[in-house]
């Protein structure tokens, strides 16, 4: 079949469903990008699977081309979890959102985290519920006024990127949905993570909780809004590249550079530190006090859950000898009856 | 009594006090959770299942993992029922009691016969010993127990003064009481010794001091038995004449473990088994861990939903997949359940049912999770449920159930409960090569492939991610007939609830006719289903001994009944219906079948004893016998 013979291009990623978001919505943005990261890192359609939970994100797996699940409200990275032990030479990615991963299905969250199974979690975070019609989330701000926070919410909001490091993550991102290069690098990255990979996605949810990522996506400010991580490079920021982050005691503090403070003042990327200290000093730098981070805060190499469970069947296979079910049967302390 | 520890295991048969030979005995070890009376039990069925004895057995253990030591609380039982011939189940009253302290004694003597043998560790029934189990005054000293034949016993001393020579410490030593216990049994039932100290050495082959004080213990109360002037008798149970064939003693989880392990065999593929800790279930995640050599994928889930949804992902990808639990983790699998179902993913899901509501009785057996398999979840949602009626019927009901599961594309639900999961009787090995295949063909034409399209059982194709060209997208959406896509038709609505309901109907063209056990029709209809079959039919077969027109129709298949179950209901006279809850199955039948039934119902934690079952259906018919 041509699926393995010619390159694929992004619309060979496109189901023959109708998209069925709000127009305006910033999940298309991200399912063009997918779609072109797909094809780009040379994706299988056949091997390739999407899961989801309920909500708007949840209903993505409907509109690409690949193996797909629509599961049920937070249990995406539980569905996924089994195809992947089911069939460890799939990808797997699920997709879910602040309301999906983190309310509902939070204790799945960071269990399957913690396990570093290798599953690539993107989560659509638009601080909102919008597919029951605008009620606040997790992640929503304090004082947010919703449907069912009238005077203003009065929870502190959840940030994932700092659950996702105390759970040990080994890959976690982040991108805006309209800023397409960066979101194209970070799910790249993504794909080519060996265990979870978490990225969280900025998304403007234009019905219910229009440009609550402004600050961080329209063209004019975000330069002076958001930071760039590039590895092994000092952290600087600003339309003018004048700022950077520097860190005082064990605080970081946005400076300017040229009056008397250089690059070499300046904190420096490091994703692969094996302490996730520095990754979560970035995941606490929040508009409007910081720039928020954009890009890979951490990815680091380890064993992943699929691969040791794996190994640990070979082993007892090549110790024991494939399992025989006389033998089985007839274990322990038996008797004849003639 | 070190000096006649060294001689003698091989006394076995040759005592020089007489043995009388009886058909069957019920043996009761009782005493505090620490006390080890489970090993003792466990220990005194393997030797009498290896010796030939027919055996069923029943574990009774607190919730408390150690309750206050000495309290009734704290009181842990294993009974085991040894015959010659066909047994059913672990027995009604006692023969013989060992009770390891009063709160044990006080907890259990109300099940001990008339005549039975009472064994009791009296350096246990010291004042505050008492005080904990609420007694006032030495009972021992009293006539209360004159009804039994007593034997004092201080078996703690006996025990001390045995393993002296290891130099275990005197709470190392204390915990042997348990073996010397376990050799008054077997010199009193004239059972060898040789099972036991195998499994001595083997256990505690690391630890020679224990081997070695576990093994005197064990010898100094065979040879009480046998030096000590208080037992006048002993007995002995011939070998049962079971049918030919190899067999070993295993309890339900273990049967189950094995059952499915034998499954994904057949079937090819490997065994994903996605669970959550949780009493009485637990051992099948146990046991399955133990044999990933037959490529067993275990997953230990963060709550039971997750490993329900692990479950619905491994089978989308093809694997033989289940999930094990118990009433409380039942309910919060449902939701997910609906999922698999409307998907139409093949799965398992074991129910090993305990008391409940809520967290109940957690160690204690119940069926009242009949009402939650069949109608428990949201929405128009039949799932095909069966249940095992023995610890060893798990193993065939399993494979039963995966065989249903892959050709209907259904989740299907097992149901065990506590007392066949964690009770043990003998299983005739099968040889594996008699063991028919799973066939399973997955779609693999990407020409003609539609992910809802139907064969002639009313299934649909099992296409699995990694075949090419069949990419398609599965969810908890309504779907349109044939292809699966997203739909909202209220016509298509009804269409989809129609087909699915027919499927999990068509499961009763492959589960055979109902059986009845006795006349085809008569005076009385006993039914029941589970793991109440041994109690139910032992009680039918007495009344039928008796003249009663009486018989038994015991149901495997709870959704869908058998096709002629609604015939046979109406060949009787009358309907009564025994289970271990307020009448579950019996709603369930008048709801289907018009009938009216009436009920034995028991919810107490316990399994039912024949002699109750006995008692109503002699009622029931007017309280004459013939
Ligand atoms: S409600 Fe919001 S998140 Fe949902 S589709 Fe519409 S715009 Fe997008």
């Amino acid at each position: 079949m041509s699926a393995i013979d010619t390159p694929l291009k992004p619309k060979d990623f496109k189901s023959d469903q109708e998209v069925r978001w709000c127009p305006g919505c910033g999940d298309y943005s991200i399912l063009s990008q997918m779609q072109k990261v797909l094809a780009d890192v040379g994706a299988e359609k056949h091997n390739t699977v999407f899961v989801s939970g309920i909500g708007c994100s949840s209903r993505f797996p409907y509109y690409m081309d690949t193996y797909g699940f629509h599961g049920i409200h937070g249990r995406a990275a539980s569905i996924a979890t089994g195809v992947k032990i089911a069939n460890p030479d799939l990808t797997v990615w699920v997709i879910t959102g602040d309301g999906d991963g983190l309310s509902i299905g939070g204790n799945h969250f960071i269990h399957t985290i913690r396990r570093n199974i290798d599953l690539k979690i993107v989560l659509f975070n638009n601080r909102i519920y919008g597919l029951t019609k605008g009620q606040y989330s997790p992640t929503s701000e304090v004082g947010k006024k919703t449907r069912s926070t009238p005077f203003g919410s009065i929870d502190n909001p959840i940030h994932p990127i700092a659950v996702a490091l105390g759970v040990e993550v080994t890959f976690v991102a982040r991108c805006v949905d309209v800023d397409v290069k960066n979101m194209i690098s970070v799910l790249k990255r993504a794909a080519a993570h060996k265990g979870t990979a978490f990225v969280e996605v900025y998304q403007n949810c234009n019905v219910y909780n229009h440009m609550a990522f402004a600050y961080a996506s329209d063209k004019k400010t975000k330069d002076d809004h958001v930071l760039y991580l590039e590895h092994g490079k000092p952290m600087i920021f600003g339309k003018e590249r004048d700022k950077g982050i520097r860190l005082n005691g064990t605080m970081p503090e946005v400076v300017d550079l040229g009056s008397g403070i250089s690059q070499d003042d300046l904190l420096i990327h490091d994703e692969k530190a094996a302490e996730p200290t520095l990754a979560y000093l970035l995941s606490r730098m929040r508009y409007p006090d910081f720039p928020e981070p954009m890009g890979v805060f951490r990815a680091l190499e380890a064993p992943t859950y699929e691969a040791v469970l794996m190994n640990q069947i070979e082993e007892a296979t090549r110790q024991k000898g494939k399992g025989n079910l006389n033998e089985l049967f007839g274990a322990g302390d038996t008797w004849e009856v003639n | 009594m070190s000096t006649v520890t060294s001689e003698g295991t091989q006394t076995h048969g040759e005592s020089a006090k007489p043995i009388e030979a009886i058909e069957s005995a019920i043996v009761r070890f009782v005493g505090d959770s620490g006390d080890g009376m489970q090993l003792a039990g466990t220990q005194f069925t393997t030797t009498s299942a290896v010796f030939g004895n027919d055996i069923a057995t029943f574990p009774d253990y607190p919730a408390e993992i150690r309750a206050p030591a000495g309290t009734l609380a704290g009181v842990s039982g294993f009974q085991i029922n040894f015959s010659s011939r066909d047994i059913h189940t672990p027995g009604d009253k006692v023969s013989a009691l060992m009770a390891m302290n009063p709160a044990a004694l006080k907890a259990n003597i109300a099940d001990l016969e008339d005549g039975g043998l009472l064994i009791v560790n009296v350096d246990e029934f010291s004042v505050p010993n008492l005080k904990r189990a609420h007694y006032e005054s030495n009972p021992l000293d009293s006539d209360a127990f004159d009804r039994y034949r007593v034997y004092k016993i201080p078996i703690t001393k006996h025990t001390f003064e045995a393993v002296k020579e290891t130099g275990l410490s005197t709470k190392d030593a204390s915990r042997c009481k348990n073996f010397y216990a376990l050799g008054v049994a077997f010199w009193l039932y004239d059972r060898p010794l040789e099972t036991t100290l195998a499994w001595i050495n083997q256990k505690f082959a690391k630890v020679p001091a224990v081997a070695q004080a576990n093994t005197l213990a064990l010898k100094a109360g065979y040879h009480f038995g046998e030096t000590a002037e208080i037992f006048t008798v002993r007995y002995r149970i011939p070998r049962a004449k079971l049918a030919p064939g190899k067999y070993r003693n295993l309890t339900g989880n273990q049967a189950t473990a094995l059952g499915l392990i034998a499954a994904a065999r057949l079937a090819g593929k490997p065994l994903f088994y996605g669970s959550y800790p949780i009493t009485p279930a637990s051992d099948i995640l146990h046991e399955l861990s133990l044999h990933k050599n037959f490529d067993v994928r275990t997953f230990q889930a963060e709550d039971e939903i997750a490993a329900m949804c692990s479950v619905i992902g491994a089978a989308y990808a093809g694997a033989i997949a289940v999930t094990g639990t118990s009433g409380p983790g039942m309910a919060l699998k449902q939701e997910a359940i609906g999922l698999a179902m409307i998907t139409e993913v093949p799965c398992l899901i074991i129910n090993a049912q305990r008391g409940g509501p809520s967290t109940g009785l957690p160690t204690k057996t119940e069926q009242a999770d009949l009402w939650q398999a069949i109608i428990g979840r949201n929405g128009e949602c039949p799932v095909p449920v069966l249940a095992a009626r023995s610890a060893s019927d798990c193993f065939s009901a399993a494979i039963e159930a995966i065989r249903v599961a892959v050709k209907y594309m259904t989740p299907v639900i097992l149901l065990s409960d506590g007392f066949i999961a964690s009770g043990s009787e003998p299983w005739r090995i099968p040889d594996a090569a008699d063991l028919e295949k799973i066939e399973i063909k997955h779609a693999d034409d990407a020409e003609t492939f539609q992910p809802y399209e139907r064969n002639a059982a009313g299934s649909r194709p099992w296409a699995i991610p990694g075949t090419l060209g069949l990419q398609h997208r599965l969810g908890g959406l309504e779907k349109a007939d044939v292809t699966g896509d997203v739909c909202y038709d209220p016509d298509n609505h009804q269409h989809m609830i129609e087909l699915r309901a027919r499927k999990v109907q068509n499961v009763a063209n492959d589960i055979g006719d109902q059986e009845v056990f006795g006349e085809p029709s008569g005076d009385l209809l006993v039914a029941s289903w589970g793991g109440t079959f041994g109690a139910v039919w032992s009680a039918v077969q007495r009344a039928q001994a008796e003249g009663h027109k009486v018989s038994h129709m015991h149901l495997r298949w709870l959704l869908p009944m058998p096709k002629n179950t609604g015939a046979i209901l109406k060949r009787f006279k009358k309907i009564l219906v025994c289970e271990l809850n307020m009448g579950q199955l019996q709603f369930v039948l008048g709801g289907h079948f018009a009938i009216e039934s009436e009920g034995l119902h028991k919810v107490q934690g316990r399994p039912f004893m024949i002699g109750e079952i006995h008692e109503k259906i002699v009622q029931v018919l007017g309280g004459q016998t013939p």
